[in-house]
């Protein structure tokens, strides 16, 4: 008969100490933190504050800023983190809304907001589980190399036009190198794992996302051969004058370049319908198939927090950035709004879609979308060489063309709000006579 | 190695002996796909030999939801067993009941009342209907799709409530049983029937604005698991598989059963609208416009029903003559035959029963050779199979 017996853990030296005193003494020490936690915390920011201040005026000026950094550098994990949170929440909201169900409701007060925080809890507390013919440093490095570039990439992320950790010239290539290293991770665990369908998951990523790298490079190349630079504050500067002045109205060329750049950022973070690395219909869970617990979390807030960085990119890059469509409204929220609906519709298009194949994955990179983004990049450095005041005659025209087009991106936004505004108005009729009266879609 | 390790060891598989060619030089891959994977309906289990993506041969291994149907049928009575037609096909189970019901009493020589007839219609095809709906819907999810999944399951819901509302069961009705039916319809019932049937209709339109007529979905099954008339045919395949091989063959009309002959509908056949005649995406398509069909046929009994009994007068203990007969009732997966051979008792001698599952996934290992790894969830999908009436 077979017996799997689960090794007993004996805790030996420092260990079992640790143990003891935690055990005896951590309650304890947990009720006192959590009743004097505001003082602990004031007390914390004195401190420091003092540390800095007699740092910076008595010891090495420059000090302080290694501190500030450190905060900055907390804070923007942070914010990789609510974004993950929200996104993951707001995933289930959405799809929820689409298919006229409530979604989570019970956690938390307002319409189960602690949803995603409840179900980190669950995965932290499950067992660590490595199956046992995996490739074990593998698979335990596996997730972090997924996950930490994609926060990384936060830190070259201008909010605003100060709000930036780093300003590099070279902003954009920084993002863009990081958001790449995600493969890796991915390649790593459908290897590491030792499962047929985790390998199969991890093959089909290695080529999707690796040949969707060059039509999502090149297109933004097109609004950084428009503006003449890699920095992501100047990228963001250039687009300051109002709706018309955002790179995504300069020429035809950077609009289509929007768009071949969503389509290719959608296959970079295995989004629908691009989702083949982990298509659930196919490849069971693909590369992520044996990965449960923390682990498991970690590729989910990776997906999550990468999708708002190529939006983000997307952004900065096409749609103003952080700049108002009036001139001179400028803030940090509208560039979390819009890179928040650029989200959001990425979420419409995975409730939506179907899956497509990965043949046809393939010949929509390297037979359409590769080409086409060549002949964007080509067209808009040949609009940029016509369109300065040494050809007047075609300024003239060049402006013509962006008022049409700054019109047709105004006509896309009226007819999304015109489009959700109707079935928002008439979700009885679209919906039907025989829906229940509490379900969302009634 | 120990003694499990030892058995468990792999001694070279009989079935692919001799077909792959001596000179090869790369090794192909056994992917075992089942009996727990999400896209095969259940516990089927596929072997498949994979080269990279591409799939060279896949061979179905039945028998994990195997429950002796038949030889439990043996045991009990014709009455009981009716419960257990219930459990065959689980998402079909009024025309189950209906097969049974239909194979008995023509052994034993039993009238059915008219009003019975009428209704056993209407069940029938409100469970056709419903049945429809999860295939659709599944099949959307095989190719990636969920929201149709979800659209699909919420009006099937209203069919449950419908049944629900009538027998009181949910997912076994044992509905229709020897003699008629098992009671009469409650109070209304006819008038939230009509109100389902006007609200059903245009969801179909969604359905084909959503998914039918998506780019997507037509390129992953437009031309994707074949199956031509001849092959079709072959194979035994019935029901929406083979009419969407083009093959217009249907029990309903060729040989009608329960008065189908009265009322006024189509036989909706594949055309190859998006690919070829018999492509993964006519198979799915045949099964929305049956829907319409069932609609038009349940307006029709609706209107044709009138008051009386709905049972014949049949003792509680059913006793059927000595004799054999095999009978077949259009299910929504295909024919589903009983061939029962009574000795004159109270329970059967025998009682084989075919199932359309069955016989429709009988064709996988043909059709499904050199085709893509997402295909095998194409075919699958489009061949509707319930593995509770593949194993019985």
């Amino acid at each position: 008969m077979l017996v799997l017996e689960r090794p007993k853990v004996e805790y030996r030296g420092w260990s079992l100490t640790i143990v003891r005193l935690a055990t005896k003494w951590g309650p304890w020490a947990l009720a006192l933190l959590l009743r004097f936690a505001w003082v602990i915390f004031f007390a914390v920011l004195v401190v420091l504050t003092a540390f800095v201040w007699i740092v910076g005026r008595f010891i090495n000026p420059l000090l302080p800023w290694f501190l500030r950094d450190i905060v900055v550098v907390v804070g923007l994990l942070a914010f990789a983190c609510i974004v993950a949170i929200i996104g993951i929440w707001a995933e289930r909201k959405v799809s929820a809304r689409i298919q006229s169900r409530l979604g989570p409701m019970r956690s938390g007060a307002w319409h189960g907001w602690a949803q995603s925080l409840a179900d980190g809890l669950k995965f932290v507390q499950k067992e660590d589980l490595i199956p046992h013919s995996a490739d074990q440093p593998l698979f335990r490095l596996a997730p972090y190399v997924t996950l930490v570039p994609a926060f990384c990439a936060y830190l070259a992320i201008p909010f605003g036009a100060s709000w930036v950790f780093r300003d590099s010239d070279v902003g954009l290539l920084f993002v863009l190198a990081l958001l790449a290293i995600e493969v890796l991770g991915v390649i790593m665990a459908g290897w590491a794992s030792n499962s047929k369908w985790s390998l199969y998951g991890a093959m089909r990523a290695a080529c999707q996302l690796v040949s969707y790298e060059i039509p999502m490079g090149l297109s933004l190349l097109v609004g950084v051969a428009a503006v003449g630079s890699l920095s992501l504050i100047d990228l963001g500067r250039a687009q300051e004058r109002g709706w018309f002045s955002w790179l995504i109205f300069q020429d035809p060329f950077l609009f289509v370049a929007f768009f071949t750049y969503y389509i290719a950022s959608l296959a970079s973070c295995k989004r629908s319908p691009f989702d083949l690395p982990e298509g659930e219909s196919e490849l069971v869970a693909g590369f992520h198939t044996e990965y449960s617990g923390f682990r498991f979390v970690m590729f989910f807030f990776a997906e999550y927090v990468a999708m708002f960085a190529v939006s983000a990119l997307a952004t900065i890059i096409f749609l103003g950035g952080w700049n108002a469509p009036v001139a001179g409204w400028s803030s940090p929220w509208w560039f979390v709004i819009k890179s928040a609906f650029l989200v959001w519709v990425q979420m419409w298009f995975r409730w939506t879609l179907p899956r497509i194949r990965i043949d046809q994955v393939m010949h929509a990179c390297v037979k359409y979308l590769l080409p086409l983004t060549l002949l964007l990049f080509l067209g808009g450095s040949a609009w940029q060489l016509y369109d300065n005041p040494a050809h007047p005659a075609f300024t003239v025209f060049a402006n013509i063309v962006r008022a049409v087009l700054g019109l047709i991106g105004l006509g896309l936004v009226g007819l999304y709000v015109f489009g959700a505004g109707y079935g928002y108005y008439y979700r009885q009729r679209l919906v039907g006579s025989m829906v229940r009266k509490h379900l969302p879609g009634a | 190695m120990n003694e499990i390790e030892r058995h468990y060891r792999y001694q070279g598989d009989p079935l692919h002996e001799g077909e792959v060619p001596s000179d090869i030089r790369t090794e192909e891959l056994t992917l075992n796909m089942g009996p727990q994977h999400p896209s095969t309906h259940g516990v089927l289990r596929v072997l498949l030999q994979t080269d990279g993506e591409l799939v060279l041969k896949a061979t179905p291994y039945v028998g994990y939801l195997h429950r002796c149907a038949e030889k439990m049928a043996e045991q009990v009575t014709y009455r009981q067993f009716t419960l257990y037609t219930d459990r065959l096909d689980y998402l079909a189970a009024m025309n189950n009941n209906l097969g049974f019901a239909l194979a008995a009493e023509k052994l034993g020589a039993i009238e059915v009342p008219a009003r019975a007839q009428y209704l056993r219609v209407i069940f029938a095809e409100l469970n056709r209907i419903a049945s429809h709906l999860v295939a659709t819907g599944c099949y959307g999810l095989d190719m990636g799709a969920f929201t149709p999944f979800v659209y699909c399951f919420r009006e099937r819901e209203y069919v449950l409530d419908l049944f629900e509302a009538a027998c009181g069961a949910r997912l076994t009705y044992s509905y229709i049983t020897i003699g008629g039916v098992r009671e009469d319809l409650p109070e209304g019932w006819i008038g939230r029937c009509r109100e389902f049937l006007d609200y059903l209709e245009p969801k179909i339109t969604e359905y084909n604005n959503l998914l039918s007529y998506n780019h997507i979905f037509i390129n992953r099954t437009a031309r994707v698991g074949v199956c031509p008339p001849d092959l079709a045919l072959a194979y035994g395949l019935t029901g929406p598989c083979l009419r969407g091989s083009g093959v217009p063959w249907d029990l309903r009309k060729a040989m009608p059963y329960c008065r189908y002959d009265e009322f006024d509908f189509e036989v909706p056949v594949g055309r190859g609208e998006q690919g070829t005649v018999g492509d993964s995406w006519d198979r799915y398509f045949v099964r929305l416009l049956e829907m319409i069909q069932s609609v038009r046929i349940i307006r029709q009994a609706l209107d044709k029903l009138a008051d009386g009994p709905v049972q014949a007068k049949v003792p509680r203990l059913v006793k059927l003559p000595a004799g054999e007969i095999y009978y077949e009732v259009e299910n929504p997966r295909g024919q589903l035959g009983f061939h029962l051979v009574s000795e004159g008792g109270t329970s059967p001698y025998r009682l084989k029963i075919r199932g359309p599952s069955f016989c429709n996934l009988s064709i996988l290992p043909a059709v499904a050779r050199n085709c893509l790894l997402a295909d095998i969830a194409a075919l699958l999908g489009s061949l509707d199979i319930v593995m509770g009436e593949v194993d019985r």
